[in-house]
């Protein structure tokens, strides 16, 4: 990895620039919650430019909720508080049963998949998981994994059908109406992939002609379709298929979340990840609305795994799942909350 | 024995309005007119008539055998294309198609065990790529005359080394731990569905169309021949009734082995060709229908196992518009086809319900039911292993699906199998059938020449008689 560094590390230098910020940030939680948001938009970084439009889905996909959301909803990372009642009935539930159902991914590489060679689900939003279960029920291995399509995770939580989804997840205003989301785990944003010495340079003009690659339904393709940048798309049933046809040479670019794009990296050296991230993705834990206690809980969890420094359990997994794709953190996301 | 000599000097009385004859040079001109008038004052002399009707009796047997020969010979190769042409490219291309979808499956089946895959799973996915590249060179030559089987067979050559190519990708990614591998392995499963397998079936229904049209060849009546041959009867008829009248001798012996000559051969035409027809009839049930049926239902069972086998690899990573798994719903798709839903006997109209109502001994029954059984049994422990997946056990389906007993897997090759059973057996009912009728024509073209020859030479013979009272 030489010349892709520079397009990986940006939203993660953007994170350290953030997590140094962190006392800034807690003052203006303390003082009140839209303060706070605020202040989190407006923390200078050097992805500045993709932050002022945080967490606003494209229009094409959400756009009739924008108009009311856009008013109450200035920060929806903003989670509840791991303060009072940790131990309520969605936390008694999963104990009395004595295994935590969590909704993941198989097949994003590096966060939720599945090791051919060891059949074994890894990665770091398994670990999270794992976490989860220990906190819980003092055994990381009581779970349940199912694994969920990304069409299926807010019905999944709805239903009651799994206790938690971690499965990069993008937080956002119109879904945190349908279901609770723990505090921001990760943030990502939208990138583009291509291979090395590619003359598409970001998501800009460069991809005048070019075809572009998505994944059906997803943020990307809206985004593509709404600044196509004189690019073709092809959509493909999963964003993994589009490196899929990045490598068969069928398209040119793909645009993606940079943290599953990343995971698409560390499978072929000879892409790379170019220009700035240009959304702001945090992804969180999504649970039912009603576990209030287990919102509570899991956001405690995140505390705890978060701190500690450059040896947090947060810092670990970073180091073993993601830093060879995008490259060094110096902390996770700081927590943002709205009570 | 100089006798049938006016049948030749009798012969060009078809162009009897000879018009263009003044424009003849006169030496030319004054023969014409010559033959005429001994043509017309023969008709008036009875040893005249008697000659115009030894001609026409030995002109029409001699057209008898001939046409006979002739319609009997086109048949007879319509039927030998039957058998050693268009039924083998037809049971070719279905086994193109076969091993093309065999390879899928036995993929996909390969993918799923991972590092540990098999060495027999793939030794099988080998053979069947072997198998079909090797067909496709067979049929390549064979089918030099057909523009579509030409072109599907042109697409399958170029999707052919892509197709593998992509399923090597596949296997390499596997390896090395990277999911990257089972985005490779569906893309191939797309190309197989989308391109190759369609070509094949293209192939398949070229070849099959061009087995029909030779069936079609093979079967149609001789009419011509019929007709001329009973024409030929009644003109012997007629001229035995005219000597009765002239003569009072009841027989005629020429006459009458001339008759009997061509009673001969026009019942063995007609029998002849009706077991043919009925033998060719028979074959075409077994072959064009049953042996259809049958390499669909086994067709249909693969897709549905490679199905089975990608919803594993895929693991909920591509959908149907409602959100469900797209691999799950092409499986019940799949098996809708093949048996329908329910258990026990198979939905009506399902294929291997119309293959058992196909099959008409035991023989041929007993391995489809056999097979109708397994399907079911496939099917529950299908249920049992996507409960199981759905359950968050994935690494305990995997077993389920793939494993060396009790699995899917197992039910499907028993299934594989036992259809394969049925298809040799009904291969061998079609070849039986289609023998017997190619056998009945037999001899029938060298014999009617003979018959037809010996006919003419009855009637000139029995005329001649007639003639040598005159002396």
């Amino acid at each position: 990895m030489t010349g892709g560094d520079r397009g990986v590390n940006a939203p993660l230098r953007a994170l350290g620039t953030r997590a140094r910020s962190r006392p800034l940030l807690a003052a203006a939680t303390a003082a009140g919650c839209a303060l706070a948001a605020t202040a989190a938009v407006l923390v200078p970084t050097q992805t500045g430019a993709a932050r002022e439009r945080p967490d606003r889905p494209p229009a094409a996909v959400e756009g009739p909720a924008r108009g009311v959301s856009a008013t109450k909803c200035a920060n929806p990372a903003a989670s509840l508080r791991p303060t009072g009642d940790l131990d309520g009935p969605a936390v008694q539930r999963i104990k009395a049963r004595g295994k935590l159902i969590a909704g993941v991914d198989q097949n994003s590489y590096r966060w939720g998949y599945r090791n051919p060679a060891t059949g074994e689900l890894s990665g770091f939003d398994i670990d999270l998981v794992h976490a989860i279960a220990k906190d819980i029920l003092g055994d990381p291995g009581k779970v349940m994994f199912l694994a969920i399509p990304t069409n299926r995770r807010i019905p999944a939580v709805q239903s009651g059908k799994v206790d938690i989804i971690a499965r990069t997840m993008t937080i956002n205003c119109d879904r945190i109406k349908q279901v609770a989301f723990s505090t921001a785990y990760f943030e990502a944003g939208q990138q583009v992939l291509v291979p090395k010495g590619s003359p598409v340079k970001a998501f800009d003009d460069s991809l005048k002609g070019k075809k572009v690659c998505t994944a059906e339904g997803s943020t990307a393709e809206a985004k593509v379709r709404e600044e196509p940048h004189g690019s073709t798309l092809l959509t493909v049933p999963n964003h993994l298929d589009c490196l899929v046809r990045l490598q068969l040479g069928q398209v040119d670019a793909v645009v993606n979340d940079n943290a599953l794009a990343a995971g698409q990296a560390a499978q072929d050296p000879s892409v790379e990840l170019v220009g700035k991230p240009f959304t702001t993705e945090p992804y969180g834990v999504a649970m039912n609305l009603k576990d209030v206690d287990l919102v509570r809980r899991v956001n405690k969890v995140l505390e705890d795994y978060r701190s500690g420094g450059a040896n947090s359990p947060w810092m670990q997994a970073y180091q073993h799942w993601l830093a060879s794709g995008l490259g060094g953190a110096d902390a996770p996301p700081a927590p943002e909350y709205r009570d | 024995m100089s006798h049938p000599q006016p049948a030749g000097a009798v012969a060009p009385p078809t162009p009897v309005p000879s018009p263009p004859a003044p424009a003849q040079p006169p030496e030319r001109s004054v023969a014409w007119r010559e033959a005429l008038d001994r043509l017309r004052a023969a008709a008036t002399t009875e040893p005249g008539r008697l000659r115009i009707i030894g001609a026409v009796l030995a002109l029409l047997l001699v057209a008898f055998g001939t046409v006979t020969a002739w319609q009997v010979a086109a048949r007879a190769s319509a039927a030998d294309d039957v058998v050693h042409r268009s039924q083998p490219l037809s049971a070719d291309a279905a086994d193109i198609y076969r091993s093309l979808a065999d390879a899928d499956t036995t993929a996909a089946s390969g993918f799923l065990a991972g590092g540990q895959e098999p060495r027999a799973v793939r030794q099988r996915y080998e053979k069947d790529i072997a198998r079909a590249s090797e067909l496709l060179v067979k049929a390549a030559a064979g089918t030099a005359g057909s523009d579509t089987s030409r072109s599907r067979i042109a697409e399958l050559n170029a999707a052919l080394p892509q197709y593998t190519g992509l399923v090597e990708a596949a296997r390499a990614n596997n390896r090395q731990g990277l999911p990257l591998g089972g985005a490779y392995l569906r893309y191939a499963g797309d190309r197989m569905r989308d391109d190759l397998l369609p070509a094949a079936r293209g192939l398949y229904e070229s070849e099959t169309g061009r087995l029909g049209s030779d069936y079609g060849d093979a079967k149609s009546w001789p009419w011509a021949a019929l007709g001329t041959g009973v024409l030929a009867l009644a003109a012997l008829g007629r001229a035995q009734r005219r000597s009765f009248l002239r003569t009072n001798r009841v027989f005629n012996h020429g006459l009458l082995a001339a008759t009997g000559a061509t009673t001969v051969v026009l019942l063995w035409l007609a029998v002849g060709h009706g077991v043919a027809r009925s033998g060719l009839e028979s074959s075409s049930a077994h072959g064009a229908e049953s042996l259809q049926v049958l390499n669909e239902a086994r067709i249909g069972s693969l897709q549905a196992r490679g199905d089975e086998n990608l919803t594993l690899v895929a693991r909920g990573a591509v959908l149907t518009k409602n959100g469900d798994d797209a691999y799950e719903a092409s499986y019940r798709d799949g098996m809708g086809k093949l048996i329908g839903g329910g258990q026990g006997a198979p939905a009506p109209g399902s294929l291997l319900d119309r293959a058992r109502d196909l099959a008409d001994d035991t023989a041929g029954r007993a391995p489809v039911e056999a097979a109708i059984k397994d399907v079911r049994e496939w099917q529950r422990r299908h249920s049992g292993a996507r409960a199981t997946d759905d359950g968050g056990y994935y690494d305990q389906a995997v077993p389920k699906v793939i494993g060396e007993t009790g699995s899917t897997g197992e039910s499907f090759d028993r299934v594989d199998d036992e259809l394969r059973q049925a298809l040799d057996h009904e291969q061998s009912e079609f070849r039986q059938a289609a023998d017997d009728g190619r056998g009945a024509l037999s001899g029938l073209a060298e014999g009617a020449a003979v018959l037809a020859v010996l006919g003419a030479a009855g009637a000139v013979l029995g005329i001649g008689r007639r003639l040598s009272e005159y002396r």
